[in-house]
Formats: C-alpha cells, structure tokens, sequence
C-alpha cells in the first residue's frame, strides 16, 4: 500500500517523544543495521495487511451484493480516504511512539482479522445493517492502516536519511503490495476463503506487533504487560483462524440454508434441487415440493390409504408427479401392471429418470417397464385419452394461478370422471386444510358438484406443515371408500394406527362452507390467494 | 426529425391513407378481406347475365347468417327439409363467420352469446340442440355447458396505465362523479326491473317482447346522448361507459343512437335466472359464435349455396320469382319459391325488390355501421405488466377501438403458448358512408399499423410478438339504431307485411328488429320460419317464447 508523498511528517520535525523515550531509558539499542531492516520487513508486512484488508472487503462485498465495480471503488475511495486521516491523524500522537505503534498493530490485527467474518455475519443476521458494518471496518482499518506507516517512518527517521527513508519505506510499501495483490486472487481467496485470509493477516499484524515489543523492550517501560497483549490477540487470531471453517458454514448457512446441486430452467417451469446434509429438496418456481427428509411421509399418504384398499387395481394414472416418488410408492403393490405418468414437464421426468442421487430417491420407478411417462398437459391429455384407470394419484401444485386452478374445477373433475373405471377410485392433493382452509374445502365441494363421494383426510408433512388429501368414489359408483384394516406393503409411516387421526378434522380444519369451483368463478384461485397471502408462507 | 418520430409521422400517415413513400418498418404478413366486396359492387352497378333456366323450390332462405340458420334449423327441427339456402359471400355465418390457423380458430365478428332470457327461448332451443345447454332449456336458470362459458378472468380496462378487472372507469374519480355512477347504475337497474302498463318488461330481448309503453318507446325518439344530458349525467365515466356500450353493440358512437337502445343495452338482461356465479356469463368459443354456425351446419346436414346474389325479388300471387346470379357457375337462374324468407341486411331487398314501392322505402331507410376486425397471431401471449391479468375481453379506455379479445382464453393447457387476439375497431366517430369509403380505399398496412399501435399502448412489445395480422372488413356490419328505427313507421311497415294474410316473403333478419343481437336474429329467423310452417300446414309447437 502507498502512503501519499505528501502526508509523510515533514523531516525536520522533531520527535520528541520519540527523544524523550530514548533519553530517559537511554537503552543499548539493537544493532543498527539489523533493527533497520527488521523495520523495513516489517513494513512489507504492514503494507500487505493494509492492502489485503481493502481487498477483503470490496470482494465480500461484491460476493454479498453484486456489482463489482461499485463496490471495489466505494472500498477503495472510502479506504485511501480513512488512511489519509489516519496519517493526519498520527501528528497528534506525540509520545510513546513505540507503545502507540504496538497497539495500532494489534487494533489492525483486531479489527481487520476479524474484518471478514464481522461481513458475513452481519450480512447473514442484520440484512440491512450489512452496509454500516462494512464501510465502519472499512473507514476503522483504514485510520489505523494510515496510522501506522508515519509512526513506521518516525522510528525509522533517526536510523536513515529523510531521501533513504522516504524511499526505502515506501519500495517496502509498494513490494508488499504487489506481493499481496497477486497473492490474494491467486491463492489467498480461492484456497483460504475470505475470512480465513482475514484472521491470517491479522495474525501477522498482530506477530510484527510482537517483535516490535521484542525489538524495543529495553527502551519499553511495561514491555512485559504490552507482551502479553500481543500473545493475546494472536491467541484469539489463531482461534479464529482454526475455527474458520465453523465460521464460514454458521454464516452461510443462514445464507443460503441449502446448496444448490442442480438448476434448470424448462419451457415449464425453474427446476431447483438443493441438499443440506442428507437433506434433498426439489423447488419448482421457488416453491418446495418435497424434502427427502419427510417426501415418504407425503407420498405414503397420497397413495397408500386408497390403493391398499383396491387389490383389484390393475392400471393406474398418476397426473402431475413428474418427480416419481408416488410412483415409487404405487409399484410396492403387486397386482399393479402399469402406471401411466403425465407430467407437462419432460425435463422434470428426465432429471428423475436420469440423476443418480434422485434415481435412489425414487427408487427409479420411473425407468421401472410398468411405468409409461408421457409429457402432456393433464387437462388436455385426460380430454384426448380413452383409456380407463382403476386408480388415479392427482399430484399437481396448489392451484397458485389460474391456469392451475383450472386443474381443480369442476369440468376437469368431470374428465376424470369419465376416465375412472367402474369401482375405480382417485386421490388429490388438496392444499393445507390448516392453512388454507377454504381452499381445501372449496375441492371437496367441487369434487361432490362433479358426481364424486369424498373422503378427506390430512397428516403433517413437517417440511409443509399440515397436508390434506381427498380420496374419491364415484356418486353412482359400485362403492363406498373405508379406509384399509392394514398396510401389506413396506411403509416407514402409513399405518392403520393413524387412521382416527387421518380422518378426522380438528376444530381449527373443519368444514367451512365455499363455494364450487369453475372455470367460469376460479373461486379457488381467490380463496388461495387470499389464505396464503394472509397466511404469509 | 430524428428517426423515432419520422417512423412515427410516416405510420401516421399510412394509418390516415396518404403514405405513399412511408418507410415504416414492414408490416407482418397476413390478409385483408372485404365482405360483399365484388358481388355487392354487380347489383350496384348492373351487368348480370340476364336469367336463364327457371328453377322451383318449396322455400328459399336468402342469407346463411345467423338468422338464415335459425330459420333452416327450426324448419328441420319440424321435420321439413326442402328448402335451399343461398348466401351472397363464400361461405355461411354472415357475422358469425370465423378464421381459423395453426394456432387457433378465431372471430370475424360477433364473438359470445350473453346467457339467453327466458324471452330469447328459441335461442335456448337452438343451443340446447346443439349441446351447449343441458336439460330443460325451459327452465327458469339452466344449465349450461361450463366449457361454453366463460372462463375466469372475463374482463379488465386499461386506464391510466394499469388494467383494472372490470369494465368501470371509476378508480381515482371524484366523489360527484362516484355519486353519478351510482345514480346511474340504480336508474338502468329501475329499468331492469320495469313493466309498461300493457305488463310487459320494459326492455326485453328479443326486443318484441318488450312493453309498448309510450313511457318508454318514447325513448326512441331521442339519441342516448341527449337522453344522458336530458338526465344531467355529466361526469366522463359514465358517458365513457355508456359510449363503450353503443359502440360495441351497435357499433356507433352514443350521439347517434337512440336512447331506448341504449339503455336495451343495460336493462334487457337481469341474472335472476342464471345460475351460481353466472351472473354476467356469457357464452363464448375460440372461433366466436362461429361455433354455433359450425355446429349448426354439422347437425342440419344442409348445404348452403355461396356466393349466390339475390338481385331481383317479385312477389307473386301464388309465389315469389327471384332472380338469383350464381357467381360460381357465372350465370343467373330465375328460382321460384313457394315460400321466401329473406334473412340479409334489408337495404339489399329495398334494391332487389320489384314493385312494392313503399315496403322498399320502409325497408331502405336503415343504414349499417361499418367495422373492421383485426386477428393479431401472437408467438406468445401479451406479457402480463400494470395490474390485472390477461382477461377473455381487454379494453383499452382511451382508445376508438373496443380492445381485443383472445381466441385461446377458453383453452384448458396450463402453459401459456402462442395465441390470437381479435381486434374490434367499429368506425362510430365517422358516418357509416364515410367509413365505407375508408374500407374500401385502405390498404391493409394502414389497418395493421392501427391496430398495433393501439394495442402498443398496453404492450410495448406487441410488434415483437406478431407474425401475422388479418384484417378482416365489414362495411354493413351491424344496423344503426338511430332514434326512431326501432318503435318507428318503418319497422312498423314491414312488420305488417309479415303479418299480412297470403305473404309469401317473410322478413327475418336482426334488421327486423333493429338491433344486431344473436337474440334478435335467431328470434326473426324463427318466427319466419315458424309462419313458413304454418302456411305449409306442417304441424309444430312454437319454440318461440308466449307470455304465460
């Protein structure tokens, strides 16, 4: 880092400070020659760190707010602006030079060590506050960085000539601060990380704080006591320096709470799948539709309550789904012989038929020769089909806009009607009946308007919170639904000990009268809305 | 002049019909069609083939609009087939006529049917038949076919640079004027609600069932613009709406049109009898009411003669001569008929009609509002900027257009693809002679520079997204129900001519009625048919409504 010609102390100024310090301890000094250069390597350290700091910043924060070039020049300008106050600053300190030295090194170790995980932090849990915290380290370190070379040089000034010192000084100044700037894209940032490279600077701020008592402590009068300052603040450098991994994964987790392992955006939809841990959640337009961690939960009760009371069903439908975990959940029952999938999205029924770590998710059910995947829009493929079902999984999202609530009238549920088989049965995913009341009442009503007997039941899928379901039979139909005596497939959470719970609804669930839902109203759409507006989800 | 505003300058002047050496940027492709355009111009201007061979037929309905279709139907509905059906332009539905492409079919002209009134109870006849009403069409709220009506959301305005979800500019208006909308709003629900001392509705539709009350025919006497001075109406929202209304029935601007049609407009439908949520329903399809012309022609198994010009019509004692000019085969037939039904715009008879001098004055003295359609094929949908989202109909306030509706709103997909919009754009500020003159001398650039810039206001992107435009002209499109048509001598002239013992030409047509309405014009064709029927001794319960 340069020091501006012009704010150096004018040569023929006196220290007397420093004079007062030599003349009353009158110590043996180090010898010249060695003191002198341990002095000009300690500027090339000092003029590292003050660099490294300014980096530091302006790349946290284009990494946490975008727009590299405004932010690297409001760092810098704010930066050289607080180092040319803090070498005007340094005329006021006027004794002790080498005690005042010490601790401008160890506040720099400090504040600028701490620099980066302060950022993250802040940006992490204060949001807004971010700016104020940056541009305070940034104006802090600054001052002291600004501090420090002027007080260098006085130390300095009695061991070389003013054309020697202003030259030496600043070549060790303009070195290390090549050395750093190549250093800090090279190596530093992409292999230590940020906060990481913070707390390693800082540690040698604080370290040539300590050869500085070292070097000095015959003319210090506490150097014991200024010591032990300095091995403090190395103590806690180092701490951070180990723990820094913690550091960085406590602040970025409450970033970004998850890693994204794969984005895509189809003619459909933006495909997102992040995993936290063993954790793989699949968001489609920003909305989770399912976290591996509870999915089972979620599928389970789609799909087991109905089908494990129709060992007849032979042909099964599932509409929407395109991820095949229900799939998955159907192909547990034998006398199932084919599963015809329609999903709108064929990037989304290829990602689950292709990605590894998806395939053992749904234990590749869509590559499975009883399943046929067609990519259609379910209304107009349900139209066009003449095909019959003894079972049908609707899995379509929640009816956020019109073109979905289309999917929940009244004339689509006639289609489906048509394409049931005599005794056959369908299950929906209905929305929260906690959340979204009316809404999951408003589908019971407009499944009875549509010639339909059903039967609602919910669990909790803690990633959703609580989910309904409505398991459906034809008016004029052959049958009634009641729910299975038991499950004879594999399940990690279906039983029949849950059925009291299942099927019953709270106080705070219970029906509420809507109105039916049609092309011509979108009544649902509204009651959607409003509810998950309200709802604040 | 920079190069922005000598685009601008040189679309203008294209739009206005000047532009010669406009170098706008090439227009998208597509068509311009003229209604009538070449056979209309023969019997103006004479130089047909004298007739040759003498053809007899049983009846003949002249026009295959919706009207003609109406009459075919409830002549087939009784059982009786032997009818010929001859229509002037190439092919049938007159303004129920449609387009169709890759994409979509869509409207050339009248675009829905409004739930139908107990009164229009042929009209629930006729869509029962054809599968868009289920059960009872005699039922006081029946039910309809949900893929027929429309779908959520039906409409929105564009005002003040925001779409609102309705049709009413009253966001950010005074509180006089807010006190104004409400007055007005209650008097036309007085209307709704109004019978004449002979018991009748005062408004009702098909319009001949409507009070005879000089309390309120008297309303036709005066244009709907004087009627809303008259009743100190003064604030821009309410004259925006009311104004909306003529132009997009009648096609005319308020100061021309008589104040009962005006208020027909909003008083002749009430939803008591529609069902849950079907209050304002209409009926609509991608291809407009042309789906009512298609299913009709599909179930009637009729055929229709095209491009067939009435240019003579002599009633005779015992039978009707009418010299028809066959364009296709390039030669001119003498058909007498037994009975005829004429169901085209009536100032066409008055011209054809030999004889019979004053029922041709009576039938010429009604002049038709000219209108162009544009059908806007877009790669993708309009985007969705400033509030509301897309509706079936978007209107733009401060615009001479009516807005565009979108073919493919009544569609099921759940993604949004390519689509058309229809644009209507009635020529109400000029006179209908005046707009005539301007169909025939435009070029379609100037009709699609129009458009887009009308529909540019909303969405700056709309050029980017069209690749064709076909415009589509109609220069009788719709009669002008200027004061005293309706309640007047004219219509009173040929009304007794249909009543009249021993006629054998029947007037159907929404002429007959003065209104161009799907109601109006199959209740005519009905009725006509029906007489047809009763002269031929077939046996039939009427379809038509009979006050109880």
């Amino acid at each position: 880092m340069s020091t501006p010609a012009d704010q150096l102390p004018p040569a023929a100024e006196s220290s007397p400070t420093h004079q007062q310090e030599v003349t009353l301890r009158n110590p043996p000094l180090p010898s010249g020659e060695v003191l002198t250069r341990a002095l000009l390597a300690s500027v090339f350290v000092i003029a590292a760190c003050g660099l490294v700091y300014e980096l530091i910043a302006a790349a946290a924060s284009t990494y946490l707010l975008g727009d590299s070039v405004t932010q690297f020049s409001l760092v810098i300008g704010v930066y050289l602006a607080s180092m040319g106050i803090g070498s005007y600053l340094s005329q006021y300190v006027t004794d002790k030079i080498v005690t005042r030295f010490v601790d401008i090194e160890l506040l720099i170790a400090l504040v600028g060590g701490f620099s980066a995980a302060i950022m993250f932090f802040t940006f992490a849990y204060a949001g807004p506050g971010f700016r104020v915290v940056l541009y305070l380290l940034v104006v802090l370190v600054g001052i002291f960085v600004g501090l420090e070379i002027p007080l260098v040089m006085r130390i300095l000034k009695e061991r070389l000539g003013f054309k020697d010192l202003v030259a030496q000084v600043l070549s060790f100044d303009y070195i290390g601060a090549l050395g750093v700037s190549i250093a800090f894209p090279l190596f530093l940032a992409p292999r230590l990380g940020l906060i990481r490279t913070a707390f390693l600077f800082g540690f040698m701020n604080a370290a040539i704080a300590l050869w500085a008592v070292w070097l000095f402590r015959d003319r210090l009068k506490n150097a014991f006591a200024m010591g032990v300052k300095c091995v403090v603040v190395l103590a806690m450098l180092a701490a951070g320096f180990i723990w820094s991994d913690e550091l960085t994964r406590m602040s970025e987790d409450q970033l970004y709470s998850d890693q994204i392992v794969h984005a895509e955006s189809s003619r459909a939809q933006r495909i997102v799948i992040t995993r936290w841990r063993d954790d793989l959640r699949l968001h489609l337009n920003g909305n989770l539709q399912f976290s591996s961690m509870d999915e089972y939960r979620y599928h389970e009760a789609l799909v087991h309550p109905v089908l494990a009371t129709l060992p007849g069903a032979r042909r099964v439908l599932v509409l929407g789904g395109g991820d095949g975990m229900a799939v998955r959940e159907i192909l547990k029952y034998p006398q199932v012989e084919s599963v015809t999938l329609v999903d709108l999205d064929p990037a989304m029924t290829k990602l689950f038929s292709s990605a590894e770590q998806l395939r053992k998710l749904n234990a590749d059910a869509l590559n499975s020769p009883k399943v046929k995947v067609e990519n259609a829009d379910a209304f107009v493929w349900l139209e066009q089909s003449r095909e019959f079902f003894d079972f049908v999984v609707i899995d379509f999202p929640d009816p956020s806009n019109h073109s979905l609530g289309k999917l929940y009238t009244t004339a689509f549920y006639s289609l489906l009607k048509r394409r049931m088989a005599e005794g056959g049965m369908a299950v929906i995913q209905s929305t929260s009946p906690l959340y979204a009341r009316k809404s999951f009442w408003c589908v019971v009503t407009t499944l009875e308007e549509s010639g339909f007997n059903p039967t609602p039941y919910h669990t909790l899928v803690p990633s959703f919170g609580e989910w309904g379901f409505i398991a459906i039979t034809k008016k004029d139909g052959p049958r009634e639904y009641s729910p299975p005596a038991a499950y004879t497939v594999p399940t990690r959470f279906m039983d029949a000990k849950l059925h009291p719970a299942l099927f019953t609804f709270p106080k705070d669930m219970e029906r509420v009268p809507t109105v039916v839902n049609r092309l011509n109203n979108q009544a649902l759409v509204q009651y959607f809305e409003g509810e998950w507006r309200r709802g604040g989800s | 002049m920079d190069r922005r505003s000598f685009l601008a300058v040189s679309a203008a002047l294209a739009a206005s019909g000047c532009g010669r050496t406009a170098k706008s940027p090439a227009p998208p492709p597509g068509t311009l069609t003229h209604t009538g355009h070449e056979l209309g111009h023969r019997l103006r201007d004479g130089g047909l083939p004298p007739a040759g061979e003498t053809l007899k037929r049983k009846v003949v309905i002249v026009g295959a609009g919706m009207s003609g279709l109406s009459a075919a139907w409830r002549l087939q509905r009784a059982g009786f087939t032997d009818f010929e059906l001859l229509e002037l332009e190439s092919s049938a539905g007159g303004n129920s006529r449609w387009g169709q492409n890759a994409v979509s079919a869509f409207p050339l002209g009248a675009h829905y049917i409004p739930l139908p009134t107990p009164e229009a109870r042929a009209a629930r006849h006729l869509l029962a038949d054809i599968g868009v009403l289920h059960g009872n069409p005699d039922a006081k709220s029946p039910k309809y076919e949900e893929r027929a009506l429309v779908q959520a959301p039906q409409e929105r305005l564009y005002r003040n640079g925001q779409w609102v979800d309705n049709l009413n500019p009253t966001e950010g208006i005074s509180a006089e004027d807010r006190d104004e909308w409400q007055r007005f709003a209650a008097r036309m629900r007085a209307f709704q609600a109004a019978r004449g001392r002979d018991g009748r509705r005062a408004f009702a539709i098909p319009l001949a069932h409507s009070s005879r009350d000089p309390e309120f025919v008297n309303l036709d006497r005066i244009t709907m613009a004087a009627w809303l001075e008259a009743e100190a109406f003064t604030s821009e929202a309410v004259h925006w709406l009311v104004n909306y209304a003529t132009r997009d029935d009648y096609g005319c601007d308020y100061r021309s049109v008589s104040a009962w049609a005006g208020i027909h407009y909003f008083a002749c439908r009430d939803s008591a009898f529609s069902q849950e949520g079907d209050h304002d329903a209409v009926l609509t399809w991608p291809a407009g009411n042309g789906h009512v012309v298609r299913k009709l022609l599909e179930r009637g198994r009729f055929t229709v003669r095209p491009r067939a010009l009435v240019f003579r019509i002599e009633p005779r004692a015992k039978d009707v001569a009418l010299g028809v000019f066959l364009a296709d085969e390039a030669r001119s037939v003498t058909v007498v008929a037994d009975e005829v039904i004429w169901a085209a715009p009536f100032a066409f008879a008055a011209r054809a009609l030999a004889g019979e001098s004053d029922l041709a004055a009576a039938l010429k003295a009604r002049d038709y509002a000219p209108w162009i359609t544009a059908n806007l094929t877009l790669s993708e949908p309009p985007y969705a900027h400033h509030g509301a989202p897309l509706a079936w109909d978007n209107v733009i306030h401060d615009s001479a257009s009516l807005g565009y509706v979108v073919a493919t709103h009544q569609g099921v997909a759940t993604l949004p693809g390519p689509t058309v919009l229809t644009w209507y754009f009635p020529l109400a500020a000029i006179a209908p002679r005046e707009g005539r003159r301007k169909l025939m001398n435009l070029r379609r650039e100037a009709w699609v520079e129009t458009a887009l810039r009308d529909i540019e206001k909303p969405h700056p992107e709309i050029r980017a997204i069209t690749r064709e435009v076909d415009v589509f002209a109609n220069g009788h499109a719709m009669v002008v129900p200027r004061p005293g048509l309706i309640w007047g001598p004219e219509q009173a002239r040929v009304q007794a001519w249909n009543a009249a013992r021993g006629t054998r030409l029947h007037f159907a047509h929404a002429d007959a009625s003065g209104l161009s309405l799907f109601e109006e014009a199959n209740d005519r064709g009905v009725a006509a048919a029906e007489a047809v029927l009763a002269k031929l001794g077939v046996k039939s319960d009427t379809l038509r409504y009979r006050r109880a």
